[in-house]
């Protein structure tokens, strides 16, 4: 079976200056085989939410590692949740969300609250390449090359919904 | 060369140069006031020839004042000092008895658009800040390069208007930093010259530049050399001196190895000749570093400045400065920027544009994005694909580095000092 590509929006948070974090996972995720929008550093919620309307990601993950992640991740979670064509878009969190140095993981209910799919802990490239293989895993390939777009779209939307359930699953 | 002026930041840097020593300095920012304070006075009171930093918070810096104040009166953490939200008064309590003329204190924040920063430091009295159109723009954000440079000229100008002769601003540029790791030195010598240079047009009365460690002491020495030699060519007349950064990349996850990249750096300082060193702290790779961290990382560097300058002083030098033409390289990207418009905010604004300046990994829009470059076999940060730049350099046709590749390009550093001080 061919896969469908996945296009993943990697962005920074609205406050975030470092971009190392992005260019890597822009990378690993090009050679894994998905299409990748990166957005950058410092992306504030409106540029956010407009890249989302225009582009439709498959998945939207956010790194952030300057502190304030669990605060800005859950503000851009929660605007891009505002508008319901998201609804099934799954965010992914990671990085180093907090300034006290603890696990990802304490400011994962509040995140989840804001509408983040889920939150990985540093440098949790593994999971979130899985996550990523079950969204694609429950995307069934477009059965010709010259699918239309409607088509695609739609299969992206259940593929979307399928993995927010296996997210939903592994919590 | 106008006489060196004797208090303010600038001052103080004479006056260590005069008694032969490097001034340390820690990178550290505590959103409430009475941390700050203690902060400042721990450092000021460590056994080393200090100088003070306040280290914005991240929201000042991209002019979110709103989220600086939520955070203040919900007093959730922030990553540093929001010295335009806590009232002026509070901030002068916070410094009174602190910021003397012997412990001058910068302000670093990271600003693309600094003038509300500048404009606080102004009315506070703050006379010493870093920065600059590129160095503080097109790493950090999405803020267009345009809009940079004129911010930045305001800047400039406000820093020119608030100094007097016995009191100059002094503003460092951050051009030698350029995304902390990964950018070939002479690129990061050409930045920080240009910068000084839009500086100079401003007429900032005092300034620095800098440069940050990279993989290969004996390259770092000599990109120093060139640093200093194209500033005695093309700012002869200004106060400028060097400052170092110890590693800003992925830092060592070891106690001993992190240790042991700070004991490199100092002694990169002293034997490349540069006035002031700006530390890391061991807690680098774990969390954002503490009062003690701080002050242990000037401490220890300042041991090593003393050791590094007896050495000198016997004859011993560590390292042979490498010779690979890092001075030309430099001298050719600022000589080709130069000619695009006498005016530098522009000519930086087109050398972006066309690809002549490309900052390797860099994910700013305004630039070509064209550049790559790899750790060499050697240890040596070189060119993997120079892009449109006007220097000669590989540009391969293929795709040049991967994410495996990058990550341990990132990691080289790191990866050096942990292994080397587990051998031991």
């Amino acid at each position: 079976m061919t896969l469908r590509r996945l296009h993943v929006l990697v962005t920074g948070t609205s406050s975030d200056a470092h971009t190392w974090n992005l260019m890597y996972l822009q990378l690993a995720l090009e050679e894994a085989g998905h299409e990748v929008t990166n957005l950058g550093p410092c992306v504030p919620d409106d540029l956010l939410t407009e890249t989302c309307v225009r582009l439709r990601p498959d998945t939207l993950v956010i790194s952030s590692v300057n502190g304030h992640g669990h605060t800005d991740a859950a503000r851009a979670a929660a605007v891009v949740r505002h508008d319901p064509r998201h609804d099934a878009m799954p965010i992914i969190v990671g990085g180093l969300l907090g300034t006290a140095g603890n696990p990802n993981a304490d400011h994962a209910p509040a995140l989840r609250a804001a509408g983040v799919t889920a939150v990985l802990e540093k440098d949790d490239l593994p999971k979130l390449m899985r996550l990523l293989a079950e969204t694609r895993a429950a995307a069934p390939a477009p059965a010709t090359a010259t699918a239309t777009a409607a088509a695609t779209a739609a299969a992206a939307a259940t593929a979307a919904t399928a993995a927010g359930r296996e997210l939903e699953g592994a919590r | 060369m106008t006489a060196p002026p004797e208090t303010g930041f600038a001052g103080a840097i004479h006056n260590t140069r005069r008694a032969g020593l490097v001034v340390v300095q820690p990178r550290m920012g505590f959103a409430e006031p009475s941390a700050m304070r203690a902060g400042l006075v721990a450092v000021r009171d460590a056994r080393a020839t200090t100088v003070g930093t306040i280290t914005l918070d991240s929201y000042t810096r991209v002019g979110d004042l709103h989220s600086a104040r939520t955070a203040v009166r919900t007093r959730t953490r922030l990553n540093g000092y929001p010295l335009c939200t806590h009232p002026d008064d509070t901030t002068r309590s916070m410094l009174s008895e602190v910021y003397r003329p012997g412990f001058p204190i910068q302000i670093r924040h990271g600003s693309a658009r600094p003038r509300h920063i500048i404009e606080a430091m102004a009315r506070i009295g703050l006379d010493a800040t870093e920065g600059g159109p590129v160095s503080y723009c097109l790493p950090y954000g999405r803020t267009p390069l345009r809009s940079a440079v004129n911010e930045w000229s305001a800047a400039c100008d406000r820093l020119a208007e608030m100094s007097t002769p016995e009191r100059p601003a002094h503003l460092e540029s951050f051009g030698g930093c350029m995304l902390g790791q990964m950018c070939p030195p002479s690129l990061l010598v050409a930045i920080a010259v240009l910068e000084g240079l839009f500086f100079a047009q401003h007429r900032v009365p005092s300034i620095s530049l800098s440069y940050a460690q990279q993989t290969q002491p004996e390259q770092d020495l000599e990109a120093l050399a060139a640093l200093r030699r194209l500033i005695g060519e093309l700012l002869p007349d200004l106060d400028v001196h060097v400052v170092l950064y110890t590693y800003m990349g992925v830092f060592p996850r070891t106690r001993a190895g992190s240790s042991a990249l700070l004991d490199e750096s100092a002694r990169i300082a002293v034997f490349g000749g540069a006035e002031r060193l700006i530390v890391k702290t061991v807690m680098e790779s774990v969390r954002i570093p503490d009062v003690a961290d701080n002050v242990a990382a000037v401490e220890r560097a300042e041991r090593e400045v003393r050791c590094s300058q007896q050495m000198r002083a016997a004859g011993r030098h560590p390292w042979a400065p490498s010779e690979s033409g890092l001075y030309e390289e430099a001298r050719t990207m600022i000589d080709t920027v130069r000619s695009l418009d006498p005016d530098l905010g522009i000519a930086l604004h087109i050398a972006f544009r066309r690809g002549l300046l490309d900052i390797p990994y860099c994910l700013h829009p305004d630039t070509q994005g064209r550049t790559r470059s790899r750790v060499g076999p050697d240890g040596r940060l070189e060119w993997a694909h120079v892009g449109s730049l006007p220097i000669d350099g590989p540009r391969p046709a293929g795709h040049a580095v991967g994410a495996q590749e990058l990550t341990s390009m990132l990691n080289y550093v790191a990866d050096r000092f942990d292994s080397t001080v587990a051998v031991r």
